[in-house]
């Protein structure tokens, strides 16, 4: 077996509405190593989430819903699977963190319960044993006196807790797969914290592969191993975090460092101008053509490929890869206005 | 920078009653639990906080969106409370808000021009003026002028938050209250806003108070920072002195907690147990002593009072000294 | 708003009620175009004759010709229909606004107010009222109007629920905008939808009413081209002469159902969570 438990070929999620077709992911290949955290990092609509919803087929069921390509999980093809068969590989093989811990649990039943349900099922255990699986995951995510608390519903664990219950309950069958997605958005900094201690610790305990959905560079550099930055429908440069943060060569991952407020530091952000571009109606070549300070003619033109620069393992998808980069500001800066563009 | 007063308030509260039927007792939740700041005439003040800590109201408290339970706020020296409907009405001008959800800020039903022009109607200038003065507030915000007969829905987020801030500064105030200004934006997008929010302040010369749950942003962008907790300041200092001389075990936790984008930042996760307690069951004493690393038992009886350590530089704990 | 016309066309029915609806306007605006006869004039040579090429839908007891008398009925229909739901729309409306908006004590002196008049049944409550105002068609547009004031109230006050606690609502405060031009200016206009949307389901009632009230002589006097007396009249003669009672009946369900649809569409298309998935 090889090193890689994911081989995402080629992702395509297309959405037909009725005003065109929204090319939410449009070609997207990257894979994912036995217990790595790959971080999934991008804006809103970039189609990170998407991804994630195409590789676990909740996304794709109806007609207007159109995904191709190859999601090779351990060699065969989710994309193939019926649905009879993902049933049995969410929750068990791969299972999903969502962002809201709210309703990610059903009010109606107490944690334990809905923990113990996973072994129930997919491993046909008895209750008995489902129920001390559950109190010992309960244990393992941090919850404190987790034979009491596992009695206890959704509405009586706070935010964060909730969270840890929803991470509990992902863990239950020892996935080699957690797709987390941005799981401590909706909580406050000193529980995020909390959490990305803990999924990093539940790495390094269990040897889980976990995916890292995120828009937060902060959350990234943190816990990831390695990094797939996302820019409309597609993966604009790949690598490790120390190619990401330390060697980025993508306009947009620079513009994207470039923007964030560091605290201790106040010299004057540097945006990335305009906004991204409509899904619907996608330029000709580069998707950052808009808004990269160093567009070239050849970007208008064509689109760029995700290829080795440097190393193996650093991808980007930039012409300036092939032109050289430029150095410092090399690039001349086009007189745009500070709006974005409709 | 100047030290002239703008704002000061003194023993600000607001407490909200909770009505849990008629057989059982009211719940009060202290969401502002005795306030004491200043706030200088052109500075930024940021106040940070966690879910909860009462940020949000507090800047509803000064901007008379709210009306305090307790305690006196004065600005330009003159108490508000002692304004009436008129004088608050003429008052109205010198402060404005800016909110954190540029969807729905703006009523829908309403063109660009208009949702700008609006705050003007209220002053005696005539058409013209109103039209030429959104004219300039489209252009300081960067909007261009084709936009102006549009619908919010026809704009980015970040675009809505352009407009609502034109709106805020239509009428030329003099104090901000910012509320999660840039919290719905992507970061690319975010950090456009803030450049125009610090230029801004350059161009008209107001006084800001910025609120947010982002340190870093808080961080970046303010003169002074106060940090909240369960309703209560717990520090107050000079924004990079923060940074670099925390000296709440609080404000420690909080700092060392965020993400920063950068591999080689190196940090001593100082880690909090357990969560914030809900604020209508405060706890006895320092509010923040369930959770804090270093409480002694004075800390589960006494309430810390606001004390200046060094010049500028507030806190309300019993350890330090 | 081509947004809402895109989702109401997809409707059949709904463009069916529509259509109908339009008609019956015209009807009433061009009535004397479209009736062969006076409505009122009287022919003893012609009593109860059935439908012919004379008189398409045939003759009343009194010779009238129910055709030219139904084409005038929409008249009466419609300024029944009209000028009632006008009544609840602008009272309920008002109470409703100023419930939700001023809150407390207010509120809960106007809802309890609306809620004690839905307790009873709808003709029930017109008919009391019909007794005390004495019989007209006059007091028959108020008593209906105030029969269908508490949906109104109750659901601009629901409209103003939800509005009022939006950001933009604390926004124009801030900028120290007055409750008046607040509640006209940001919160009416966002509330307008389900107002709409009432406003022809009710016209279908109000219809309904008036025939049921006019059936019951509390309506019109009774020489009166009105679907409801007509019916009433009608009901003598159904052995002899089923076409004075039939073609009203057609009449009435038509109407009704007309608005109805239109409503049920419109109700359909207004809905914003329809609306963002075609957006």
């Amino acid at each position: 077996m090889s090193e890689y438990i994911m081989e995402v070929n080629d992702l395509k999620t297309h959405f037909h509405t009725k005003t065109g077709v929204v090319k939410a992911v449009d070609g997207v290949n990257f894979k994912v190593k036995k217990g790595e955290i790959l971080g999934i990092v991008g804006e809103s609509g970039c189609g990170k989430s998407v991804t994630s919803q195409s590789i676990m087929r909740l996304v794709g069921s109806k007609s207007s819903e159109h995904v191709s390509g190859e999601v090779r999980y351990h060699g065969e093809d989710l994309l193939l699977k019926t649905e009879r068969e993902m049933e049995k590989i969410r929750g068990k093989d791969i299972s999903m963190v969502f962002q809201d811990p709210m309703t990610s649990l059903n009010p109606a039943y107490n944690v334990g319960t809905q923990i113990a349900e996973m072994p129930e099922i997919h491993e046909k255990k008895p209750k008995k044993a489902a129920w001390k699986r559950a109190v010992e995951m309960l244990t393992k995510v941090g919850i404190p006196s987790s034979e009491k608390r596992a009695h206890q519903y959704p509405h009586q664990y706070s935010g964060g807790m909730r969270q840890r219950g929803v991470i509990a309950m992902s863990l239950a069958c020892d996935p080699d797969l957690i797709i987390a997605d941005e799981p401590t958005t909706a909580l406050d900094v000193t529980i995020q914290a909390q959490v990305l201690d803990l999924l990093r610790k539940l790495r390094d305990d269990t040897g889980t592969a976990i995916m890292m959905i995120t828009h937060d560079l902060g959350v990234v550099a943190e816990l990831c191993d390695r990094v797939a930055v996302m820019y409309a429908g597609k993966i604009v440069e790949e690598g490790t975090i120390e190619d990401i943060f330390d060697r980025p060569k993508h306009p947009y991952t620079k513009g994207l460092l470039n923007s964030v407020p560091r605290p201790g530091r106040r010299e004057r952000l540097q945006p990335i101008e305009g906004q991204p571009p409509n899904l619907q109606n996608l330029p000709q070549g580069c998707r950052f053509q808009d808004r990269c300070p160093f567009v070239m003619d050849k970007c208008l033109a064509q689109q760029p490929e995700l290829l080795p620069a440097e190393s193996e393992q650093h991808t980007v998808a930039c012409w300036l890869e092939e032109e050289g980069q430029p150095d410092g500001d090399r690039g001349t800066r086009k007189n745009r206005q500070p709006e974005e563009a409709l | 920078m100047a030290t002239e007063e703008l704002v000061r308030i003194d023993n600000l509260k607001k407490h909200f009653k909770i009505s849990n039927g008629i057989f059982r007792k009211n719940t009060v939740v202290k969401a502002v639990d005795g306030l004491n700041f200043s706030v200088y005439k052109g500075e930024t003040l940021g106040i940070v906080g966690e879910s909860g800590c009462g940020k949000s109201t507090t800047g509803r408290l000064l901007m008379k969106l709210l009306e305090a339970t307790e305690g006196k706020m004065y600005f330009e020296g003159e108490d508000v409370s002692t304004w009436d409907k008129q004088k608050l009405k003429a008052r109205r001008r010198d402060f404005q808000m800016i909110f954190q959800d540029p969807y729905a800020s703006l009523n829908p039903r309403m063109i660009v021009e208009d949702i700008i022009e609006e705050p003007l109607k209220t002053t005696d200038m005539s058409k013209e003026e109103r039209k030429a003065r959104v004219k300039q507030l489209l252009d300081d915000v960067g909007i261009p002028q084709d936009y102006r007969t549009r619908y919010p829905h026809e704009f980015s987020g970040g675009q809505r938050q352009r407009i609502g801030i034109a709106r805020a500064l239509a009428l030329k105030p003099k104090f901000i209250v910012a509320d999660e200004p840039v919290a719905a934006l992507d970061v690319s997008i975010q950090a456009q806003i803030i450049n125009l929010l610090v230029d801004l302040q350059e161009e008209y010369d107001f006084t800001y108070l910025f609120i947010a749950h982002d340190l870093s942003v808080v961080q970046y962008i303010s003169d002074r920072v106060g940090v909240m907790y369960l309703g209560k300041m717990v520090e107050l200092s000079e924004s990079d002195d923060l940074y670099e001389n925390p000296l709440h075990p609080y404000t420690q936790a909080l700092l060392s907690s965020v993400p920063v984008p950068d591999i080689h930042h190196v940090k001593d996760r100082i880690p909090l147990e357990g969560e914030i307690p809900s604020p209508d069951n405060p706890p006895s004493g320092c509010p923040f002593h369930p959770r804090c690393p270093i409480a002694k038992q004075h800390c589960k009886e006494e309430v810390p009072s606001f004390r200046e350590i060094t010049e500028g530089h507030y806190v309300a704990c019993h350890e330090v000294k | 708003m081509s947004d809402i016309w895109y989702q109401f066309k997809k409707n059949k029915i709904a463009l069916f009620g529509l259509f109908m609806t339009t008609a019956f306007i015209i009807a009433a605006i061009v009535a004397p175009l479209l009736a062969p006869y006076d409505p009122y004039k009287m022919s003893g040579a012609e009593s109860l004759a059935g439908p012919s090429m004379a008189h398409w839908l045939g003759t009343d007891q009194f010779g009238r010709d129910i055709w030219s008398r139904i084409i005038y009925g929409t008249r009466i229909s419609l300024k029944v229909g009209i000028i009632s739901v006008g009544i609840s729309l602008v009272v309920g409306t008002l109470i409703g606004v100023v419930a939700a908006y001023y809150g407390k004590w207010v509120d809960s002196v106007l809802s309890r107010l609306t809620d004690v008049m839905f307790s009873f049944p709808d003709i029930l409550l017109a008919l009391v009222i019909m007794a005390i105002l004495g019989p007209s068609l006059t007091n028959l547009m108020i008593a209906i109007g105030i029969v269908y004031t508490p949906i109104f109230a109750r659901i601009a006050r629901g409209a103003v629920l939800t509005i009022k606690n939006a950001l933009f609502i604390e926004a124009a405060k801030s900028m120290g905008i007055s409750n008046v031009k607040i509640m006209w200016k940001h919160i009416l206009p966002n509330s307008l939808a389900p107002l709409i949307v009432q406003v022809t389901l009710s016209l279908a009632f109000a219809i309904l009413a008036e025939a049921a009230l006019s059936f019951l002589g509390l309506g019109a006097s009774p020489d009166t081209p009105s679907w409801g007396i007509m019916l009433s009249e009608g009901k003598n003669w159904m052995e002899q002469a089923w076409w004075i009672a039939v073609f009203p009946g057609i009449a009435i369900t038509l109407a009704v159902f007309s608005f109805n649809v239109m409503g049920d569409g419109l109700r359909d298309a207004l809905d914003p969570k329809l609306k963002n998935e075609s957006s």
